[in-house]
């Protein structure tokens, strides 16, 4: 969208595009120092991408002029050319002059310089003007400023500029201005403003800084909106970050919530899962980049399926030759898929090495979603609740509208009574294995587009994701989607308050006593249930 | 085969055999001369010396799991912690000899501390140290299992929050600010009660003392596990809620065992961290916790021999792999733990019972 923006103002630039008005150059070249002066400002005013260079020159002093002719040449060793027009001249006239460039123009040509950057097409050129003029704060600048701030479309450089503004205007010597300008920056949700506004309450000595009240009363009003205004988004920040950690638990823990849920299984590879799901989008990403680079971009649309699959896959196996054997003896699960795990880890290290793999963001997922000035949330992440969302619907659909579901259920509940009406209860074992592997692969696809990709990829995940498991009650969809929201937002709350590694912590902590307290989980299945 | 296996002709030549082991090597490492076949390397004396105080950590892990039924993924905890309080007194002990040459070691210099924390304080004094190997362990098992026993959080939930603790520990130790060394936590030792720790004749004395240790321990765990409160532990394994109806209050029995367990953990990693020369939280990692089930389990789960046997078996493989092909040991690793729980749920000792009953 930006890219196709830009075009369009490259292509509308194309088309206004003309040479500087000669007389106006000729003014600026042989005229008095007012003229100049005035000229400067019509050219910055009227000005194209032939400007700058030429304003340049004349910083540099290679400008001549020649009184005649009334043209003005750019010499620069020995060879001339035209200052209008840009091309060379073979023959340069008798009579050339040097233009006089004193103090005063060229303070006055370092600001038109730095004000044409500010409409450059190219906006990062716009940004370090931007910046730059941050740094001087003259009053001069304001009218260069607010006409930037017209045409400027990129909220990034227009926060910079509407800020350096008001810097400017609340060191302005009229009072009415400077209010006007602390009520301006009371509006304003970017975090600079909150400096701006402090410097104008602050004393030194026994004297204020402002030394009319009624601005500095506005000034601590404006003060308290933008720090509210502040809060709100970091607020905003945490919350989004807490969800988009809670989709990501979402995804691994919902692979679980089958596997250990429904079936009983504890599945410690369940992690590496992920990481073959991760690598299963590395290698479908490396493909479409020998195979099909014009289709770069939707190398998810392939990875996505591809990553269930393989992931399917390889659990389907495991359920066969390992797990299959271990049923109702669930620790003697835990230390087999634990050893599985320990293998897959090599096997992966073996073959693509220890170190992590780069996966890329396909562009469409890249930038983001700004809803205030200091509050953006990646569309990687975005994507990522949505997706999580469409999967945990999709197992929904699944476990309740279609047979294998139905069968599953059966299984779960009365395995003996299932096969008796003719269910063949092993086959069911290794889909329903296999539907809670491939959703780890999904886990793995997604957390590839956010996260690092590398053997050790699903360690870190395994604890947290039969927490929430576990936190969730077992054998419960709603619950694993509530402990997973829920686990991610107090975490990022927490984390807010007392740092990452606290926070992890305390969770763990709260979730040992939780357990404590109710070992069935936050939704306990009612009824009778034999003991275990 | 119970009563074989703990027959008092079997359970002296175990003993004994133990014993003979803890003469042997301090004579090869400081009576034979180096350039004789039967020489013992200093490494070799701290390698076995650390495979003796894994085998205390496996042996603790078979009463509460072999005979009890628990599975604890955090005994590595226990260990730590006991390492830990023993490093305390350690790092007391180098004085100003650290890099820095403060009275405060030298990870509190570098962290710009003035002062030791409160809970540093009386470690300077070995015989405090040697307490908190005793209580920090102890303590938090005896918390930790009395709220969980008492909830009656048993099976997989109990392995999994035991994981969950001693993985938030391990971020805890981690930290700078917990005042334990942060990621490189203790090393770089110099000498214990007065003795530097780098000579061989340190390094034996301290073998000496674990072989001592584990034999006692092993004697201690065989008469709980014939007494009558090793019955009542059985008993809770196979059938809980029958022991219950019974009359008897399995948390009881569970809270003693597991606390039990903690502080032969504790005592082991307080052993072990003088012999290693360095403590760090990596020791408390889930991933620790869970290989010493595997020990237990390829040994052979309810046997306490057995117990013994997998420490050695599998980190004796561990380091000779780490050497020869450390690319393969996890593979080596993860199989064992594949083919043992499949193939060989009674591990080792089972296998050589199955044998002398087939051929009797």
């Amino acid at each position: 969208m930006i890219r196709f923006l830009a075009v369009i103002v490259v292509l509308a630039c194309a088309v206004v595009a003309r040479a500087a008005p000669p007389d106006l150059v000729f003014q600026l070249a042989a005229g008095e120092s007012d003229e100049k002066v005035a000229a400067l400002n019509t050219l910055v005013v009227e000005a194209d991408d032939s400007v700058p260079p030429l304003l340049q020159a004349f910083l540099g002093g290679n400008v001549q002029f020649s009184p005649s002719e009334k043209r003005v040449f750019i010499v620069a060793d020995g060879k001339g050319s035209d200052a209008v027009t840009g091309k060379p001249v073979s023959e340069l006239p008798a009579d050339l002059e040097d233009v006089i460039v004193n103090n005063r123009l060229r303070r006055e040509l370092d600001g038109g310089i730095a004000a044409l950057k500010l409409v450059a097409s190219d906006p990062a050129t716009r940004l370090a003007a931007a910046a730059a003029l941050q740094g001087t704060l003259e009053e001069s600048r304001l009218p260069i400023i607010e006409r930037a701030l017209e045409k400027e479309t990129d909220p990034r450089i227009k926060g910079l500029l509407e800020l350096t503004r008001a810097a400017i205007q609340v060191r302005s010597a009229d009072p009415e201005t400077r209010l006007a300008a602390v009520r301006a920056l009371g509006e304003s949700s970017n975090p600079a403003t909150k400096t701006v506004l402090l410097s104008i309450v602050e004393k030194t000595g026994d004297t204020f800084v402002e030394p009319n009240t009624e601005v500095r009363a506005a000034a601590e009003r404006s003060l308290r909106s933008v720090e509210r205004r502040l809060a709100t988004g970091e607020r905003i920040g945490r919350i989004f970050s807490g969800i988009s950690l809670g989709s990501i638990l979402l995804l691994a823990a919902l692979g679980l919530a089958i596997t250990y849920g429904l079936m009983g299984v504890i599945n410690m590879a369940h992690g590496e899962l992920m990481m073959i799901g991760a690598y299963a989008t590395y290698v479908v990403q490396n493909l479409f980049r020998s195979f099909a680079p014009e289709l770069f971009d939707f190398y998810l649309a392939a990875a996505v399926p591809v990553s269930f699959a393989v992931s399917a896959a390889v659990g389907m196996v495991l359920e066969r030759v390992v797990i299959r054997h271990l049923y109702g003896r669930p620790l003697e699960t835990l230390l087999a898929t634990w050893g599985i795990s320990l293998i897959l880890i090599q096997t992966v290290r073996t073959i693509f090495g220890a170190q992590n793999v780069q996966v890329e963001n396909p562009v469409w997922m890249s930038g983001g979603l700004a809803i205030m000035t200091d509050v953006v949330l990646p569309w990687s992440r975005v994507i990522i609740i949505g997706f999580a969302l469409v999967v945990l619907l999709a197992v929904w659909l699944v476990l309740t509208r279609i047979r294998l579901g139905l069968f599953v259920r059966a299984v779960t509940q009365n395995r003996a009574m299932a096969s008796c009406v003719g269910v063949r209860t092993g086959k069911i074992d290794m889909w329903a294995f296999g539907l809670g592997s491939g959703l780890a692969g999904l886990a793995g696809c997604a957390l590839s587009q956010v996260g690092n990709v590398g053997p050790d990829l699903g360690q870190s995940y395994i604890v947290d994701s039969f927490l929430v498991v576990v936190l969730g009650g077992v054998g419960q969809l709603a619950g694993t989607v509530y402990a997973a929201f829920g686990l991610g937002i107090v975490n990022k709350f927490l984390e807010g308050w007392a740092g990452a590694v606290v926070a992890k912590i305390a969770v763990l902590l709260f979730i040992i006593v939780f357990i404590q307290r109710r070992p069935q989980g936050l939704f306990a299945l009612k009824g009778r249930t034999a003991d275990a | 085969m119970l009563a074989r296996l703990y027959g008092p002709r079997g359970w002296t030549a175990i003993v004994a055999a133990l014993a003979i082991v803890c003469v042997l090597v301090p004579l090869a490492n400081l009576v034979a001369p180096p350039e004789s076949v039967f020489h013992m390397p200093d490494y070799t004396v701290a390698l076995a010396g650390k495979i003796l105080c894994y085998a205390m950590v496996a042996l603790a892990m078979d009463l509460i799991w072999g005979y009890t039924g628990i599975l604890s993924l955090g005994h590595g905890l226990f260990f730590a912690l006991g390492g830990y309080a023993m490093g305390m007194y350690l790092m007391r002990a180098i004085g100003r000899d650290g890099v820095y040459q403060s009275d405060l070691p030298d990870f509190m210099v570098f962290l710009d501390w003035k002062e030791y924390p409160w809970y540093w304080a009386g470690t300077d004094q070995f015989w405090y140290s040697a307490l908190l190997v005793l209580l920090v362990p102890g303590v938090l098992a005896f918390v930790f299992g009395f709220f969980a026993f008492r909830s009656r959080i048993k099976g997989v939930y109990f392995s999994i929050i035991t994981q969950a603790l001693t993985f938030a520990a391990m971020l805890l130790f981690f930290r700078n600010d917990t005042g334990f060394g942060g990621n490189n936590g203790f090393t770089d030792f110099k000498r214990i009660l007065g003795f530097p720790t780098a000579t061989s004749e340190a390094r034996v004395a301290l073998f000496v003392i674990s072989g001592v240790t584990l034999i006692a321990m092993l004697l201690v765990a065989r008469f709980i596990v014939t007494s009558r409160l090793g019955r009542v532990l059985t008993a809770i394994r196979d059938a809980e809620s029958r022991v219950m109806f019974s009359g008897y209050n399995p948390a009881h029995y569970k809270l003693f065992v597991w606390t039990l367990s903690a502080v032969m953990c504790g005592i082991a990693g307080a052993l072990y961290v003088p012999q290693v020369g360095i403590i760090n939280p990596s020791e408390m990692s889930p991933a620790n916790s869970i290989e010493i089930a595997i020990w237990v389990a390829v040994g052979g789960r309810g046997t306490l021999t057995g117990a013994i046997l997998g420490a050695g078996i599998v980190n004796g493989a561990k380091s000779w792999f780490t050497v020869a092909f450390p690319e393969y040991w996890l593979f080596f690793l993860g199989l064992l733990f594949v083919l043992v729980t499949v193939f060989l749920p009674q591990g080792l000792i089972g296998l050589l019972g199955r044998r002398a009953r087939k051929s009797a």
